[in-house]
């Protein structure tokens, strides 16, 4: 058993980010798509932030990425839950297979 | 194994199936819930790392904020307790084919590459260099991408308040 390591938590974020993935392609309700992207974008972070202390812990730009990511990340879920619930309030259902007006 | 080790095993077991129960479950409710430990679990990866900092803004955030608020908005769009339709069965075969795919792949690469990093001394992640180098107007300063998340923090504030608003009734 080696010691942990940059692979440990790579393999981790890797897992972590395809199980998003697999939320992603069969959920059809627009919250579970909206928490499977949240599952991703917390991979990427952990992925900075190995990054940052296994190969360069003489900089801080991984740190800096996953703070600027983390703000990005509520900004959206907020404008996504917003758009959710205007988006229930005309057409009384959030699965994207009825949210299909501009397909034609 | 020395119990580092341990702990850090359990934390990522602990991660990966709470995550993979909330991208599964069927009860809309439940997944929340199993998303926020989920979350936990990868704050607890961070305070593993020692960078204590980002922990405790990824539990503010992310379990204090984020969860929070799709919980809200479960509350908003449909019946707590009801349960989802159950994803079909090609979708779920087509779904699992590309992330094991994808996964596979990925890891390949991961595990070929051989990294190499910096061998000078690490600079502590502590909230005063985190501090410093965050509002530093010189070359290792972030400032201006500081100002730039500021902004667009307050654009998305005002699009939600738009965008949620309850149209008047025309009379």
């Amino acid at each position: 058993m080696t010691e942990i390591g940059l692979n440990h938590i790579l393999f981790v974020s890797i897992a972590l980010f395809f199980i998003g993935v697999y939320g992603f392609l069969t959920r059809r309700n627009m919250i579970m798509m909206l928490m499977s992207i949240e599952l991703i974008l917390n991979s990427v972070n952990l992925n900075f932030i190995a990054f940052n202390k296994y190969l360069w812990a003489n900089k801080m730009d991984g740190l800096f990425f996953t703070i600027f990511i983390i703000a990005i990340a509520a900004a959206e879920a907020a404008v996504a839950i917003a758009i959710i619930i205007n988006l229930y309030r005309s057409h009384r259902s959030i699965d994207v297979e009825d949210a299909s007006d501009l397909k034609f | 194994m020395t119990a580092q080790d341990i702990i850090f095993y359990l934390l990522a077991a602990f991660t990966l199936v709470t995550g993979f129960l909330a991208v599964t479950t069927t009860r809309i409710f439940r997944s929340a819930i199993f998303l926020l430990f989920s979350l936990i679990g990868i704050a607890g990866i961070y305070f593993w790392l020692e960078y204590e900092f980002i922990a405790a803004v990824q539990i503010v955030v992310y379990v204090g904020g984020i969860v929070v608020l799709i919980i809200f908005s479960i509350f908003l769009t449909q019946e707590a307790g009801a349960n989802l339709p159950d994803t079909t069965i090609t979708k779920k075969i087509t779904g699992g084919i590309a992330a094991a795919c994808g996964f596979g792949f990925t890891l390949l690469q991961v595990l070929q590459h051989n990294f190499t990093g910096t061998t000078e001394p690490g600079i502590e992640p502590s909230v005063a260099n985190i501090g410093n180098r965050m509002l530093g107007v010189n070359e290792f300063g972030y400032s201006l991408p500081f100002e730039v998340v500021s902004i667009l923090l307050l654009a998305a504030m005002v699009g939600c308040i738009v965008i949620a608003l309850k149209t008047p009734v025309q009379k």
